[in-house]
């Protein structure tokens, strides 16, 4: 297949970037996406030209590296599918196709198609976790756990971290993200001692990153590759607004301790 | 070099306890004066930083990836094993640590895999505390199912994400220490040297892969935790990024790597469709329960599946192996495939695939219940190939996925460089020379959460240590190494791609040093591979700079060291002059075929030595004694 490619390159943070176009050359139909820009890079490098920066791993889809923005859609045209799962095929011959990295003040670019996702890491370290030191387990079948939650926990659990809901989100919202680890916990039993502590530390975490607001667009849900529904966002809302009422509670106890 | 696996005495079933109870503590006040250095933040690396600080070490953690939740371990899919006994089908402890043993073909460590065993079922109780999803009977209890032939149900899992959801649970433990402080997180840092002080591990030297910032990170203890290296064959189930280069450092430093020639081959693969392709798919092998594997009869035959006869089929494995079938071991089914690709009978567009055919099962219990079992492995399946496997039969083909060879370590997970410990599969010692399914995720994790916690512990209270400050002449000449070599692989400016060495390599390793191996190939490839590293460092093409994000460079110091060890592979899988386990050498078989081992020559750990650039290195031995389990010879037949 001919395949004509117009790709977002930026040196580097500070630099402010520019579309280039390439030609992809020979493309063949059972190449993986990523394999095209493989064998385009090995070409540039043999011309004296930069090669292209992205990012990738397992490329099987679950190590969540990968993450183009392919002509406006994150991971490209194809539902529940990362880019590195995308294959040529399901481009037509002589397409001409737009490659930007992810768009959001939250993930800055670190060079062309790389972008830095570690406010995810500190979403996470703020609250996306249960305080079970090692040693302190109790035997796992002493905490029963109703199938369906157990089953309910493991779809949020699937969330591969890639970004492609803050990508798709007019806002660069990371809701989704973050409603999924605090939904997982919240159905899980283990999760309850920091159930209210931890979705308002996460959501606080999440605007001091600088990600915007969810405003109910669902665009989140159609770009996820794991197709985590949008639901959680619902159980996220309900538990910050309970927490919220939570801590003025706790507050004002304290107050009163302390004036006592 | 001298080998003291340092193994405790007593009973087998008390060893682990008595060697707790004589390990010397560090006083909980002074554990916070103590700096860690952890390597790696798959399954083993961070169980062990997050394990580590919250006993009050300092630890520092570092992964080349943008965030320590995307190591390789999250590929996994299959599950977890653990003694528990909770189907109450006969498992025990002593049950797991046999099937380990003699599924490792006698080539492992026993008191290790005791170990390993005893530890596997406080695994799941600590995962399930931190939330991990497993998945749960009606009645809310765990689920467990049998996997890779075992005869008990003792697989636990969570869906087909097992790897995923426990590293997620080990990542979140690490995430929890670094928001309080207590770890110190290095992401898109690449270790590209060991600092040997006096003798001794102090530290590392590492890249900053956005800056491009060359510094050292001084310590009391390193470990490396850097996964495997099946990379080395170019195509591999692996991460494109996983690499030796960490483990290969630490060799050049003096650690002895040991068995490097132990790789396992997965049956279960989607075939390669073109030169450009960059990895390999693997698909759970429970496909093999409903599927029959068969070839062509005849050579060359390149009808379309369905135009070809029953009659002028070779269900191979059922005829070779009339009793396990198409269930038949790992390292069985992918060499019989290699075998029939090797007699031109191999299908698809290269000839390299043999097929998995589902028609019977389908004609027996209707698609719906196939489409139960497997149905996102078809669909993944028609992801790849654009073939409809409901349809035509799935085309697959064997591909490397995991190494048991590694650095070699003692009882308390330390490499011969005093402070230089190894875990996870960056080690040797729990799965001999071949590993059963379910077992790598579970010795990842019992290293981090609950072994090399305790032995660090007694390295740090009797070692004595000298003062290193960033100003130490080995601490600069290490730095300096890194430069200087980053510098030289920017300089050549050739005519090939690191990319390109890299498949070259590839094809060597896989033809000569993979399922089927013979002296004359070795030797071959003995001959080839100084060759391959000579034109390398003559003709490679390394654009860019040092100084900023620089793909090229990575990759092009991960090539340059994988051709090394393919060199040292080669060299071990010469000398040792029997088949075992995946590996077979065609001199040493049965007359029908099978692998024979060698107890009385080869029933020990072969761990090479480092002795400089251009020599020879030095093959050392530790002999494996057998007092538990007796040694047996596997049959399938």
């Amino acid at each position: 297949m001919k395949i004509r490619l117009n790709v977002w390159r930026q040196k580097d943070a500070a630099d402010e970037g520019r579309f280039e176009s390439y030609d992809a050359g020979d493309v063949s139909a059972d190449m993986s996406f990523l394999e095209m820009l493989d064998v385009l890079n090995e070409r540039l490098t043999l011309e004296g030209r930069d090669p292209i920066a992205f990012e990738h791993d397992c490329r099987e889809g679950i190590c969540g590296s990968c993450g183009v923005v392919i002509d406006g859609r994150p991971h490209g045209p194809k539902e529940r599918t990362t880019t590195c799962q995308l294959h040529m095929r399901s481009f037509p011959e002589g397409a001409e196709i737009t490659l930007e990295p992810w768009r959001a003040s939250a993930f800055p670019v670190v060079k062309d198609l790389v972008v830095d996702r570690s406010a995810f890491d500190r979403i996470i370290a703020s609250g996306g976790f249960i305080s079970a030191p090692t040693g302190s387990a109790i035997d796992g079948n002493s905490i029963g756990i109703e199938k369906e939650n157990a089953d309910l926990a493991m779809d949020a659990a699937a969330c591969i971290g890639c970004g492609a809901c803050v990508a798709a989100c007019p806002n660069a919202s990371a809701m989704l993200f973050t409603a999924a680890k605090v939904s997982q916990f919240a159905l899980l039993p283990q999760g309850q001692p920091e159930r209210w502590r931890r979705a308002r530390a996460m959501v606080a975490t999440m605007d001091a990153e600088g990600f915007g607001s969810c405003t109910n667009h669902g665009e989140c849900m159609a770009a996820c590759p794991k197709s985590i529904p949008i639901d959680h966002i619902a159980r996220l809302n309900r538990d910050w607004l309970r927490a919220s009422l939570r801590e003025g509670r706790r507050v004002a106890t304290a107050g009163d301790s302390a004036a006592g | 070099m001298k080998l003291d696996a340092k193994i405790p005495a007593g009973p087998i079933e008390k060893k682990w306890e008595r060697h707790q109870l004589e390990m010397k503590l560090v006083n909980p006040a002074n554990k916070r004066k103590y700096k860690v250095l952890v390597v790696g933040t798959g399954l083993a690396g961070a169980s062990a930083a997050a394990t580590m600080a919250e006993l009050g070490y300092q630890v520092d953690a570092f992964c080349f990836q943008d965030s320590p939740r995307r190591a390789h371990s999250i590929a996994a899919q299959g599950g977890i094993n653990a003694a528990k006994n909770y189907q109450n089908d006969g498992d025990s402890i002593y049950r797991l640590f046999y099937d380990t043993v003699k599924g490792g073909d006698f080539r492992s460590r026993e008191a290790n895999v005791y170990r390993l065993a005893e530890t596997s079922v406080k695994i799941i109780d600590q995962c399930v505390a931190q939330g991990v999803p497993f998945a749960r009977e009606y009645g809310g209890l765990l689920a467990n199912r049998s996997f890779g032939g075992a005869q008990v149900s003792r697989t636990f899992y969570a869906r087909g994400q097992t790897g995923q959801q426990l590293l997620l649970g080990a990542y979140s433990a690490l995430e929890r220490m670094i928001g309080q402080g207590r770890v110190r997180m290095y992401s898109r840092h690449e270790m590209l040297e060991l600092i040997v002080v006096s003798g001794v591990a102090r530290g590392i030297v590492t890249r900053d892969l956005v800056t491009g910032e060359v510094r050292s990170h001084i310590a009391d203890a390193v470990v490396l935790a850097t996964g495997g290296y099946s990379n080395v064959f170019y195509l591999s189930t692996n991460a494109k990024g996983c690499n030796t280069t960490a483990n290969w450092r630490a060799y050049k430093k003096g650690a002895a790597f040991a068995n490097p020639c132990y790789t396992q081959i997965h049956p279960t693969c989607i075939p390669v469709s073109g030169e450009y392709q960059s990895k390999l798919t693997l698909m759970s092998e429970s496909l093999r329960n409903d599927g029959r594997i068969w070839v062509p009869k005849k050579p060359g035959d390149t009808r379309a599946p369905a135009d070809i006869p029953e009659e002028e089929r070779d269900y191979y494995l059922e005829r070779k192996y009339p009793s396990f079938g198409n269930l038949a071991p790992r390292d069985i089914a992918s060499r019989a495939a290699k075998e029939a690709c090797d007699t031109g009978r191999g299908v698809g567009k290269t000839g390299l695939g043999v097929y998995l055919d589902f028609s019977a099962s389908i004609q027996r219990l209707g698609e719906s219940a196939i489409r139960e079992r497997y149905g996102n492995l078809f669909e993944m399946y028609e992801r790849i190939t654009d073939e409809n496997p409901y349809r035509s039969p799935m085309r697959i083909f064997p591909a490397t996925h995991y190494t048991m060879g590694g650095l070699w370590v003692d009882y308390d997970l330390m490499s011969t460089i005093p402070g230089l410990h190894v875990i996870g599969e960056a080690n040797f010692s729990d799965h001999g020379a071949n590993r059963l399914g379910a077992s790598a995720l579970m010795q990842g994790l019992a290293d981090g959460y609950f072994i090399l916690p305790y032995t660090i512990g007694n390295w740090l209270a009797t070692a004595k240590l000298e003062k290193v400050g960033p100003d130490h002449p080995d601490v600069l000449a290490a730095e300096h190494a890194v430069t200087e070599r980053a510098n030289r692989l920017l300089a050549i400016r050739g005519k090939r791609t690191a990319a390109s060495f890299h498949r070259e390599l590839g094809r060597i390793i896989w033809g000569e040093c993979g399922m089927t191996r013979s002296a004359s190939g070795l030797q071959k490839a003995l001959q080839r591979i100084p060759k391959l590293r000579e034109e390398f460092w003559g003709d490679v093409n390394v654009p860019g700079s040092a100084a900023s994000v620089n793909q090229s460079l990575e990759m092009a110091g991960r090539v340059a060291d994988f051709i090394e060890l393919g060199e040292l592979m080669c060299r071990d899988a010469l000398e040792r002059e029997e088949s075992c386990g995946g590996h077979f050498r065609v001199e040493h078989q049965t007359e029908d075929g099978e692998a024979r081992r060698d107890d009385d020559r080869f029933c020990h750990v072969a761990a090479w030595e480092y002795t400089g650039e251009d020599r020879a290195p030095i093959r050392n031995v530790e002999p494996l004694q057998f007092e538990s389990v007796h040694l047996a010879t596997r049959s399938y037949k």
